[in-house]
């Protein structure tokens, strides 16, 4: 095996491969074999960064320069001054603020307040080469647990540790392993829940793209720890990049013995296989998911029993999220006491945060439990883009709610956000600004849950219907004295009457912006007006005669013809026929166009 | 995967693959690959550095370049880092020159004096 001077890491994650980086790593290729310099630079494909604004991101070792929007023609200035003379290229080098260089990835606001853990190894390992993740320590933990523990040792670690599952519920991981094993059954199941399907959220798809076998390793020992001998990935099929490493993954562990019969000649056995989702978002639901496995139609059924008892196929069964088996190695490897070290009274260990919407630093955060909001958005995630101020972010995504500006402080952890009025959920973030109307966000969610609702329950099937109507008057100027308290009735008899956990969160999104932004929805019901000016039917566009210098500009780039006047006199829209659109308010160089 | 020796086995091996892209603390080899290095020869310089590093299999070293550091009449120029602060530069380095920087002075942690910018400079070469 050669030994190179350099490694040039080239992110391979969906946000960056689609922003152009396969067409980067083969011009790297190429441009290197032209110099003569392929014995001594490697170029490697990772995973996920997580500073997917400024994708597609290419670092650079041993100096670690971190180098951002990086385009193939610009692959061979990179090469021929930075590989070959030793030149940083400045000019692409990532800038926090106008005028600040760093050239190095650790001194990045961005990442300096992160603590990696389940995101260790993306970004720095190949995930298509087992041997890379296994000098980053990989398989130590299933060798040692497999060698040295027994299985109760494994689940009174990880009870030690505290962790909690990391797909929205935060229920204890080592109870639900607890109970399986004490199952009785002659076969025993061992899933992984990777059918990620909140709107704005992909923690787990780079965990899986960018360091796949992480995850294997967990779900080995999980087998081990509650007797099972096989385990099923459950994907989505919407993550091409993560299937196909998955793959990749699986049959590198295979030929390695690190999966298939006799492991570390133990005589433990445990297999893997994936199952692809069909995109049905109801199919993250445990009970829902085994049935899609099952072969039948993803539905929920009512619990108990729980799939602890009797699960996939009737037998013992553990279902844990892709984030939490990507703590679980570490946690055998470095101790229950380091874990729990990380993070709050009772919320252990660190969380990842998938930052989306009104954000600067767009992308993938992970951070010790106990940061507060503030920190996560300013600090890390840059602020809000052109000046705007904060207005909430929403977490856990359609069946979370929201956090106002003065919970900004609030430390972030299962149960405060449970306080708050929403919840942890898988971790997505999506931060509002303004311009963004509280209503309309409820009817977007609500708009996601009716369409993903299986419809075997009524209170869902019908209830969230009858919401969503409702919010679609209100958003039209529509709404009634009394829409607020009715939206507010049906919520909690919703929460209360739904078969499962999609139904029982789907209220969630309406009940907390009503709580926290009472004030717009009694804008848009009496005054027929939307405070952010965002919901297009409340608004109407008018010029202001004296900023009006008659260019006509407006005039020509209207659609629908709405705006008449002669040149160099003001203009008028005709509200009948104005679509708002906003085209006009765009091409006024004077300031003359208003909305209101 | 029979035993955790195997396993060892493979960690060790794919461990020189990637321990560039761990912090390290160790020695830092910088060849000056500038126009005037590389016109002065410094390519196979740089080569043989890593050639000789990868052959006594050393894992804490780092072989990079820099640009013109400005005394360029004595291009090649190698400067060798350990620790903090220690620095010596080395200077007209020739490829033939290189395996005994690593062995005396790498390996074993005394300079060559001989090929020091002190040495050229006080014998005027």
């Amino acid at each position: 095996m050669d030994i190179y001077r350099s490694h040039v890491l080239v992110c391979g994650g969906t946000g960056c491969t689609s922003s152009g980086s396969p067409a980067i790593i083969d011009k790297f290729e190429e441009e290197i074999k032209k110099l003569g310099l392929d014995k001594e630079v490697k170029v490697v494909k990772t995973g996920c960064f997580g500073l997917c604004e400024a994708g597609p991101v290419v670092i650079v070792y041993p100096e670690g320069s971190f180098y951002s929007r990086v385009k193939a023609s610009d692959v061979p200035e990179i090469v021929s001054e930075h590989l070959l003379k030793g030149r940083l290229v400045q000019r692409l080098l990532y800038k926090e603020k106008a005028g600040d260089i760093e050239t190095s990835l650790d001194k990045v606001s961005f990442y300096k307040k992160q603590v990696r853990v389940a995101l260790k190894n993306c970004g720095v390992i190949d995930p298509e080469n087992i041997d890379e993740y296994i000098a980053f320590d990989g398989y130590k933990a299933l060798g040692k647990v497999l060698t040295e523990m027994k299985p109760l040792d494994v689940i009174d670690t990880l009870s030690k540790a505290g962790l909690r599952g990391r797909g929205g519920g935060g229920f204890p991981t080592a109870k639900k392993w607890e109970f399986a094993a004490k199952a009785q059954g002659d076969k025993k199941y061992v899933i992984c829940n990777a059918d990620e399907g909140d709107p704005g959220a992909f923690m787990d798809r780079s965990v899986l793209e960018g360091d796949p076998h992480s995850v294997l390793e967990a779900m080995a020992i999980a087998g081990y720890a509650i007797g099972s001998d096989m385990g099923y990935i459950y994907c989505r099929a919407e993550y091409p990049i993560a299937v196909k490493r998955l793959g990749i993954a699986i049959g590198q562990a295979r030929e390695y013995g690190l999966l298939g019969k006799d492991i570390f000649g133990t005589g433990f056995n445990f297999d893997i296989e994936v199952r692809l989702g069909a995109g049905a978002f109801v199919c993250g639901e445990e009970t829902a998911l085994m049935a899609s496995i099952e072969g039948c139609r993803g539905e929920p059924r009512p619990k108990p029993p729980f799939p602890a008892n009797k699960g996939l196929f009737g037998k013992p069964t553990i279902i844990n999220n892709v984030e939490t088996f990507a703590n679980v190695s570490q946690i055998i490897l470095k101790g229950p006491e380091w874990f729990a070290s990380m993070g709050t009274a009772k919320s252990k260990g660190t969380k990842v945060f998938a930052l989306g919407g009104k954000i600067n630093n767009t992308g993938l955060v992970e951070i010790p439990m106990g940061t507060t909001l503030r920190e996560i958005l300013f600090d890390i995630g840059g602020g809000i883009p052109n000046g705007k101020k904060f207005k909430a972010a929403q977490t856990g995504g359609p069946s979370g709610g929201c956090i106002p500006a003065q919970h900004l402080d609030t430390p972030i952890d299962y149960d405060s956000l449970i306080a708050l009025g929403t919840m942890m959920g898988s971790g997505g973030l999506i931060v509002m600004d303004e311009d963004n109307c509280m209503v309309d966000v409820a009817r977007y969610f609500l708009d996601f849950t009716v369409d993903e609702s299986c419809g075997k329950c009524p209170p869902c099937r019908i209830g969230t219907k009858r919401m969503l109507e409702m919010l679609e008057r209100i958003v039209e100027g529509k709404g009634e004295e009394g829409d607020v308290e009715k939206l507010e009735a049906l919520g909690h008899a919703i929460k209360e009457s739904a078969l499962c956990g999609l139904g029982k969160t789907a209220p969630n999104p309406v009940l907390s912006t009503i709580r926290y932004f009472r004030d717009e929805y009694d804008a848009h019901i009496r005054d027929k007006r939307c405070p952010a000016g965002y919901c297009k039917k409340l608004l109407t566009y008018s010029i202001i005669p004296e900023k009006c210098i008659g260019c006509g500009a407006c005039a020509k780039v209207c659609p629908v013809t709405a705006i008449s006047g002669t040149i160099k006199s003001p203009h008028k829209i005709d509200p009948a026929k104005c679509i708002k659109c906003g085209a006009c308010q765009e091409k006024c160089r004077f300031g003359a166009i208003i909305k209101k | 995967m029979k035993s955790l020796q195997e396993l060892e086995e493979i960690r060790k091996r794919a461990l020189d693959q990637i321990d560039l892209r761990k912090k390290g603390s160790g020695t830092r080899v910088v060849v000056g690959m500038a126009t005037c290095g590389i016109a002065a020869g410094a390519r196979p310089v740089l080569t043989k550095f890593v050639e000789e590093v990868n052959r006594h299999h050393l894992k804490d070293v780092v072989v990079s370049q820099t640009g013109c550091i400005g005394a360029c009449r004595l291009e090649p120029m190698v400067e060798i880092y350990k620790g903090e602060d220690e620095k010596v530069t080395y200077v007209k380095v020739k490829p033939e020159m290189v395996a005994k920087i690593v062995a005396q002075h790498i390996v074993n942690g005394n300079p060559v004096i001989e090929y020091t910018i002190g040495y050229a400079e006080a014998n005027n070469q």
